[in-house]
């Protein structure tokens, strides 16, 4: 076991290296980066100096190993709009996306795990044919137009719900459905394989031979086996909540960092995007660990195999 | 007899069936239509404003006008801008799609079938850009090299051929083993040879599910970016701008957000659904 955790973890944190290095190439894409982080109206001077104050005139490479020092001391930089550490501005906004994610992964299990049941349980009838077509047209939904329908519909015509911003529980149900119809659809398709592939073998056959009841079967027995690729697919699944409430809190202007990305981009304001994408990154990798050691824990074959 | 059969009612209708199945390709045609003939096609100058007839709803006259889908808050028609709108989401995808899976696919075939260093910097640079999710990569590439229509199909080239490198790569690896190919590097092939004709003609299946799925994808990117101000840039039509700025008149004009994202929507829906019925042909177990 503990072979295995430490192997996963080595390769962790050789993604994340790779990742860091990514990032740093990407911000030199154009050349000079400090043309990223100057206004528009910036004088030649303005640019040399903060070139300089950043150290963007030195070699690469000891640029490269200042940038992965830095990370190691989770340094990452100063808001030159905002003059203030880049850190503290996603400490104040991550709480806000956490939310918008949670709510979203709640919508989007616990509409796409019944959907995958029903989809599996029913393979031929009419019902599965319409949950399958349901699931489908979620999936093919941009947040940004169901967003704006959510808007249209429970906000400006009905007036349930409140159009935009934070404040409540209320506030929290439309972003959170708009996000998580899109998830919806992994969900409903995992389980449904998943499931698929355990009714097919010889134990619910047994099972089924022994008069044990169709829901019994589902819950005692099949559930358990089932959940593995589900566990996965939810870690997954989580980080890709992460990035499209980038959209989600662009259309809602929900106070988070996706919302606190686009208006950096806008304000040029670079070392927040960058810091927004490395902790998307990191938060990737950290849940694909994750989902990698419960996988080992629920199921020792795979530990086996990879020790070996 | 036969023609008594044929035209049955229980007959016709299962023609009619069939022919319904091919909807999501009809409704392609159409929009790859719309987009080639956009000038043909479109009843205004996209760009042509109005100022007069800023957001008239659907069916209304204005001047010179007549708005069959509404006009938006310059005054401009609506179905015009959709029609030209559809070569910005089609040329992106297009284009993103061919250059990223040409790349993916070549350098998985390349890793599968060399191995050695090949496999393991080709496949741990692969893990890399798999684990920085997808919007948030193309956001920070667009944030430096500045927002426009190349630059967003350069984007989402760049970023999305690891996807296809995975594919091409277990794939390559399963048919490097077979015994034509093995036999026909030992009768002297070089790699370039043994990959181009053995082995690219039998993982291009697997490859084109993967396509058909990123085309829909690159359409919402493209839509996603635009709709961030990070894509097309005004005044040139996009699906995604488009809808961006309809956000605005949600209140009281719904029609300049409803029918470009419904435009999207379907677009993406048909491309999905190929994508499933070609994945489910291609692999039975998903059936």
């Amino acid at each position: 076991m503990l072979r295995f955790l430490l192997r996963r973890c080595g390769q962790a944190l050789v993604t994340v290296l790779g990742v860091a290095t990514l990032v740093f190439f990407v911000q030199r894409l154009t050349g000079d980066p400090t043309y990223l982080l100057v206004p528009e109206t910036a004088t030649k001077a303005d640019i040399d100096a903060l070139r300089h104050a950043l150290g963007f005139d030195r070699p690469l490479i000891v640029q490269y190993f200042d940038f992965l020092r830095d990370l190691a001391h989770f340094d990452l930089g100063q808001s030159v709009v905002q003059r203030v550490p880049v850190t503290t501005i996603i400490a104040s906004r991550l709480p806000y996306t956490l939310q918008l994610a949670a709510g979203a992964l709640v919508v989007a299990a616990g509409l796409g795990i019944p959907a995958g049941v029903l989809l599996a349980m029913f393979r031929d009838r009419a019902i599965a044919k319409i949950c399958a077509g349901v699931v489908l047209a979620a999936q093919s939904m941009p947040t940004f137009w169901s967003g704006i329908l959510l808007i249209m519909i429970f906000a400006v015509e009905l007036g349930w719900l409140p159009p935009s911003s934070t404040g409540g529980f209320a506030n929290l149900v439309m972003p959170s459905v708009a996000l998580g119809l899109l998830s919806m659809a992994t969900f409903a398709r995992i389980t449904r394989t998943a499931l698929l592939d355990e009714l097919s073998k010889d134990y619910v056959r047994t099972a089924r031979g022994r008069g044990v009841r169709t829901m019994r079967l589902l819950f005692r027995h099949i559930a358990r086996n089932a959940s593995i690729p589900v566990i996965t697919v939810s870690a997954l699944e989580i980080s890709n909540l992460l990035a499209g409430a980038v959209i989600v809190e662009t259309v809602f202007a929900w106070p988070g960092l996706g919302q606190v990305t686009v208006q950096s981009i806008l304000a040029r304001d670079f070392l927040i995007v960058q810091g927004v994408v490395l902790l998307g990154a990191f938060v990737t990798v950290a849940l694909n660990l994750a989902a990698d050691i419960l996988y080992s824990i629920v199921d020792p074959r795979i530990r086996l195999e990879a020790a070996q | 007899m036969t023609v008594v059969a044929a035209t049955s009612p229980a007959m016709r209708r299962r023609q009619l069936g069939k022919l319904l199945r091919w909807w999501p390709v009809a409704l392609i045609a159409l929009f790859v239509l719309a987009a080639i003939f956009a000038p043909l096609l479109a009843p205004y100058d996209p760009n042509s404003q109005n100022l007069i007839g800023r957001l008239k709803p659907p069916g209304t006259t204005s001047r010179t006008f007549h708005y069959l889908l509404g006009s938006d808050e310059l005054g401009r028609d609506l179905l015009s801008r959709i029609i030209f709108g559809a070569r910005a989401s089609l040329l992106v995808a297009f284009t993103s799609v061919l250059l990223s899976g040409t790349f993916g696919v070549i350098a998985g075939m390349i890793a599968g079938y060399k191995r050695g260093l090949a496999e393991l910097v080709i496949m741990r640079i692969v893990d890399v850009f798999l684990s920085i999710p997808a919007i948030l990569l193309a956001i920070i590439t667009v944030a430096v090299l500045g927002p426009s229509l190349i630059n967003v199909i350069v984007v989402l080239a760049l970023t999305r051929w690891p996807r296809y490198a995975r594919v091409a790569y277990g794939q390559t690896l399963a048919v490097a083993n077979m015994p034509y190919v093995k036999l026909s590097a030992l009768m002297g092939a070089n790699a370039f040879r043994v990959l181009g004709i053995h082995v690219l003609p039998n993982i291009i299946g697997a490859v084109s599910v993967v396509a058909t799925l990123e085309f829909g994808l690159m359409v919402l990117f493209e839509a996603g970016l635009s709709f961030l101000g990070l894509g097309v840039q005004p005044p040139t039509a996009s699906w995604g701008a488009m809808l961006s700025t309809g956000r605005n008149y949600i209140a009281n004009a719904w029609w300049v957000a409803t029918f470009p994202g419904l435009s999207l929507f379907l677009l993406v829906l048909a491309v999905n659904l190929i994508g499933d019925t070609v994945r489910d042909r291609l692999d039975p177990r998903a059936q």
